[in-house]
């Protein structure tokens, strides 16, 4: 697996990260180590093996359907870079 | 009595108890060391000292015989534990001076076991880390070496234990960030399997392999923080439905009959001589202790590392998305429109390593890779699970080292990440299998720096991890040690 500048801004894209010519290319060697190192698991058998998400199988975790106060708004605002007293404030998003 | 901060917080706890001293006076000593070494260790983000005498002085009278062994014993927090109103920064830039509306479950019922918190504590940005250094605030220095790193992530929870700076800490292990500190430092830590202690509140880094537990002076002082913090939590979904509590008392130090695993791909090439010579002498006093030793191929040790950093950085760029600028945090300045907000504040508010693991994490999860990688990590994580499921066929405990090495200078590690990431290797198979490891003292090196002995126990096998720790307690005082009284031994 060889990794590109081109395949570092697409995953950089995704992750909304854009990173100065320097650290990308930084980044691109870094990258590209750790990956080939990963391709040991290639040497590992995994056929018929399903793969595990979490070791103990929790299934269908539900509790009481019991009404119960939400966080209250101002004290969650106050935590904001930027609001109105009611809402966050963004940069305009639809036209 | 001995100097207060030299005690367990066992001991501690006792002597309040008896009236000896005041929980004050306690936290006045705490409060005196941290004042004394923070310039040269930086174990806190945040301190929380005129708070801390306040709680100190209300806790005082509801000293009784019935309380929480550790009632009124100063402690702190990691900070990437939710607490209520103080700063919570996973030692990131971009949480600025974010103040949580509420309290982790975690940071909650150490409070209800009658705690005193000073304060958080620092650690690798948002955890990712071995060292402590990735912090946004500065790194943590060793205690036995201010030239040295901490370990980590919960590099500062583990200085400030050894520092003398408090009693007992609550730090959070997602592939041994609680364990290798704990053997950088000298001190003993406890990562419990997984879903004993609730996550609700703990700032997520891999959802799967996170969880919270104690670093301390003494398995005893683990088992009495572990049995104020286990049990099921309806606010964390994945948190287990099974008794908890009792830990303390089921201590006996019988360890006649245990079989002691000895994994031997775990002592091969890259341990350091002086690492291995301890492993060993542990093995030893155990068994003359009455267990049994037995060694047996655990080939399932390349595969650790590759699959660990998969699902990590999986998780972690899933996780890692909500930090956005906009509900809470820092926000950077100079933004265009709404995504060039999201770049600007996510490209200048995280650290290298972060965006390493995130970067790493979305690529392994993108389509055209996901199978080669995701996927095939957690099929790997499923043939480590029955590899452990298989040794604990064989044994009732495996001794392992922490690390292969005691605590590097610091510097050393962040040049070549790849070769951080393969010192885990010791630590992060147990987060994989969900699996209870402690870290334990057990000796040091010729530069005088600390070793660290691990005890992995089956799935919910706390008891026996950490009677096995106690009995090498009763035997050896390697835990004991103080880089500031040296002299004593």
């Amino acid at each position: 697996m060889s990794i590109t500048t081109e395949m570092v801004d697409y995953i950089s894209d995704l992750s909304r990260l854009r990173l100065p010519q320097e650290e990308k290319e930084r980044m691109t060697g870094e990258l590209q180590g750790i990956l080939a190192y990963m391709d040991v698991l290639n040497t590992l058998d995994t056929s018929g093996v399903e793969p595990m998400s979490h070791v103990f199988p929790v299934k269908n975790v539900l509790r009481e359907d019991e009404v119960v106060p939400s966080g209250d708004r101002s004290e969650l605002l106050k935590n904001a870079p930027a609001s109105d007293g009611e809402a966050f404030l963004v940069p305009k998003a639809v036209e | 009595m001995e100097k207060l901060t030299e005690l367990t917080a066992l001991e501690l706890g006792a002597a309040i108890k008896k009236g000896e001293v005041s929980i004050e006076e306690a936290t006045r000593a705490a409060l005196e060391a941290v004042e004394q070494r923070e310039g040269e260790l930086n174990c806190f983000i945040t301190r929380t000292g005129e708070q801390a005498l306040e709680r100190a002085r209300a806790l005082q009278a509801g000293v009784k015989e019935t309380s929480s062994p550790l009632y009124g014993v100063p402690m702190a927090i990691k900070d990437n534990i939710c607490t209520k109103g103080v700063k919570t920064s996973c030692a990131s830039k971009i949480l600025g001076d974010f103040k949580p509306p509420y309290e982790a479950t975690a940071a909650e019922r150490m409070e209800r076991a009658g705690c005193v918190s000073l304060g958080k504590l620092n650690m690798d940005e948002f955890a990712m880390g071995s060292t402590t250094e990735t912090s946004f605030y500065g790194p943590t220095h060793n205690p036995w070496d201010t030239g040295r790193v901490p370990g980590g992530s919960s590099g500062g929870a583990a200085a400030a234990v050894a520092g003398r700076e408090c009693w007992y800490a609550l730090g959070s292990d997602t592939g041994g960030s609680i364990r290798q500190p704990a053997s950088y430092c000298g001190v003993t830590g406890i990562k419990p399997t997984y879903g004993t202690v609730s996550r609700y509140g703990l700032i997520a880094y891999a959802s799967s392999l996170d969880q919270i537990g104690p670093l301390a002076r003494s398995a005893a002082d683990c088992a009495a923080v572990l049995d104020a913090l286990m049990g099921k939590d309806p606010r964390d979904g994945t948190s287990l439905d099974v008794p908890a509590g009792g830990l303390l008392a089921s201590l006996t130090g019988d360890v006649r009959g245990m079989k002691i695993g000895l994994p031997a791909d775990c002592f091969g090439e890259g341990l350091d001589p002086e690492v291995r010579r301890a492993m060993l002498e542990a093995a030893d006093v155990l068994k003359s202790r009455g267990a049994q030793l037995v060694e047996f191929d655990f080939p399932v040790m390349e595969y650790m590392v590759p699959t660990y950093y998969i699902i990590a950085a999986a998780e972690a760029s899933s996780n890692l998305s909500r930090f956005d600028g906009v509900k809470y945090g820092w926000r950077a300045e100079g933004y265009e429109d709404l995504t060039d907000l999201y770049c600007k504040t996510r490209t200048q508010g995280f650290g290298a390593e972060v965006k390493r693991r995130i970067l790493l994490g979305t690529f392994v999860l993108s389509s055209g890779y996901y199978d080669a990688y995701y996927k095939k990590a957690l099929q790997a994580k499923g043939l480590i699970k029955a590899a452990f499921d298989d040794a604990f066929g064989r044994c009732d405990l495996m001794l392992t080292p922490v690390a292969p090495t005691t605590a590097p200078k610091l510097g050393e590690s962040l040049s070549d990440p790849l070769q951080m990431y393969l010192s885990d290797i010791d630590t992060v198979s147990v987060n994989l299998a969900g699996l209870p490891g402690l870290s334990m003292p057990c000796g040091f090196d010729k530069g005088g720096m600390p070793i660290g002995a691990q005890l992995i126990g089956p799935a919910l096998g706390e008891a026996a991890v950490l009677n096995a720790a106690h009995a090498f307690q009763m035997d050896t005082d390697w835990h004991k040690r103080s880089p500031y009284e040296k002299e004593v031994f």
